[in-house]
């Protein structure tokens, strides 16, 4: 079944007094913790929660909230681990908490690498040698050239980010390099085989990427405009076998603050579902509009 | 202790009929009394047609769907494997093309009416075959990234005690903390990306008290299956493959680990 953004469109009138599909968490297999909140050492314009230094409307999780969160997932027979921000190497505790979740299983710790010095990027290397699951770090970059990705993710961010892949590789790590493509054609086709030609151009020879859409909220709202009216789901929109690819029907996302369905929604205050993982487990509504862009672009936040 | 009986559980033929003959012989000559294939008949190497006799024309032999199978079964456009890399996405292409494009009508009607699963009684264990996984037959049952308590989770929720699955092409086989226990076969049809040009596949003994399973390599004439494909004209990379035991497409669905191991 195809999208029809005409009819979308034109019906948006009637659309708007339908209720949202409610989607039920089908097993809680991922489970997302945002370590460092919406702190980051940079302040990146297509940010979709508006992240940087003075943004501390979530905290930092402190050691034992992340533990907690970790072992009631396991308990429940969770798959995956993701840690996310702000920036996670800000967090002073961060290998204690990247040690206690791989004793669960598999994690990957979303960053922009900035913060990573050869010493971190060896212990990085060395607990991915000795971890039973699989360890990964995906590390944030948004354009092939210096201009493309400074715009978005700040001056002399480039440069940075480069040093920091380089680094992570010879301590022997291979990160899936993130891409957010706000720039045209950077998902397509194209766009795509011009990243994968620029990692191995710099002595990656094993490329790893992963292209995500943008989400039009927080900075990104300002930066390339918000939603439109008509962009957002009602009851029945949902394409046959949608719900289960849909990743909000398999996670949960933990801040200091509570639980979320995902990581894209934490500003949303009605999108809190309770203090504790427990709270969480229950169906959703898919009202957000950033929830037209999962359906649309089918996007999911795991590796 | 009473020796039953023995059993050989294999998946990802790949259109290897070449080790698909051997395996077969392998676990004939070592007593497999039953012998399950677990799916995916199509794709990478040459002759797709020439398996299906062998699959479908012996006694011992049950088999199962896989999601390749469910793709050129129901004539879909590709194998939706999706790739982020272009690169990738064009060696699937052109392993499902030249697979749907050789697979003749009557052999795509029997691949679509498969069962996508077998459940069996060993020993009071019950035992579950499966594809990928028992919840979807296109979910990757690695090593690195599958944690003890989610498989304990996916066998309660499958009410199943012992658990065989391919999908990956990789081997492995773990007890979990519970007793239960989950194997995945690997392939016969491509080389498991270790730098052995044999493939894997599982022989089960299953006695009155308890069920073994030993994960085993088999050669087969790996340089004529070689030399078959660059006949027909399948890419150089796939050949590599099949002559160096290393991976060299398709392999962003690899995890972390299993892809450190791996030359590409």
């Amino acid at each position: 079944m195809e999208l029809n953004f005409e009819y979308l469109k034109e019906h948006a009138t009637e659309r708007a007094h339908k209720p949202p599909p409610t989607l039920e968490l089908d097993h809680l297999d991922t489970l997302w913790l945002q370590v460092t909140g919406t702190l980051c050492n940079l302040a990146c314009l297509h940010c979709f929660i508006s992240c940087g230094p003075k943004n501390d409307s979530h905290d930092y999780m402190s050691v034992e909230a992340v533990r907690r969160a970790v072992e009631t997932a396991a308990a429940q027979g969770t798959k995956d681990y993701y840690f996310t921000g702000g920036e996670p190497f800000l967090h002073d505790d961060i290998q204690e908490m990247i040690e206690l979740t791989l004793e669960h299983g598999p994690l990957t710790v979303l960053t922009n690498g900035i913060l990573i010095d050869e010493e971190m990027a060896d212990w990085l290397a060395q607990t991915f040698r000795n971890s039973r699951y699989s360890f990964d770090l995906r590390v944030s970059l948004d354009g092939t050239t210096k201009s493309e990705n400074d715009a978005l993710r700040g001056r002399g961010t480039f440069e940075k980010i480069i040093a920091s892949i380089e680094r992570l590789y010879a301590a022997g790590l291979n990160p899936v390099i993130t891409v957010t493509t706000c720039h045209a054609g950077s998902g397509g086709e194209e766009g795509r085989r011009k990243f994968y030609e620029f990692v191995r151009s710099r002595g990656v020879e094993q490329p790893r990427l992963k292209f995500l859409a943008p989400f039009k909220i927080g900075r990104e709202e300002r930066r390339g405009g918000g939603y439109e009216e008509w962009e957002r789901l009602v009851e029945g929109d949902l394409l046959p076998d949608e719900a289960e690819q849909l990743q909000c029907s398999s996670c949960r996302m933990v801040t200091s603050k509570g639980v979320y369905p995902c990581p894209i929604l934490i500003e949303y205050d009605d999108a809190l579902m309770g203090q504790e993982l427990e709270d969480g487990l229950q169906a959703i509504e898919l009202r957000h509009q950033a929830c037209y862009t999962c359906h649309v672009e089918g996007v999911t936040c795991s590796t | 202790m009473q020796h039953l009986t023995k059993i050989a559980v294999f998946g990802g033929v790949y259109n290897n009929y070449l080790s698909l003959e051997a395996t077969l012989d392998d676990a004939r000559q070592r007593g497999a009394q039953e012998i399950y294939c677990l799916g995916d008949m199509g794709g990478f190497g040459p002759h797709p047609d020439r398996v299906f006799p062998i699959l479908r024309g012996a006694d011992d032999l049950l088999v199962m769907q896989g999601n390749y199978d469910h793709s050129i079964g129901n004539r879909l456009d590709d194998c939706a494997c999706g790739y982020s890399d272009p690169r990738d996405n064009h060696f699937a292409e052109i392993s499902y093309e030249y697979t749907f494009e050789n697979t003749a009508d009557d052999n795509k009607d029997w691949l679509r009416d498969l069962p996508t699963e077998f459940r069996r009684d060993w020993a009071g264990r019950r035992v579950l075959m499966a594809h990928g996984s028992p919840r979807r037959t296109n979910e990757f049952l690695w090593e690195s990234s599958s944690p003890d308590a989610f498989l304990e989770h996916l066998l309660v929720e499958a009410e199943a005690d012992l658990l065989f699955v391919t999908h990956t092409g990789i081997p492995w086989q773990r007890t979990l903390p519970s007793g239960k226990q989950v194997v995945n076969v690997g392939a016969i049809g491509r080389p498991a990306n270790n730098g052995k040009t044999t493939v894997d596949y599982a022989i089960v003994d299953v006695f009155d008290d308890r069920v073994d399973v030993e994960l085993h390599e088999v050669a087969y004439d790996h340089e004529r299956l070689a030399r078959e494909m660059q006949d027909e004209g399948l890419p150089d990379e796939f050949v590599e493959t099949v002559l160096t035991g290393w991976w060299t497409t398709c392999v962003e669905i690899l995890p972390a680990k299993e892809r450190a191991r791996g030359r590409y």
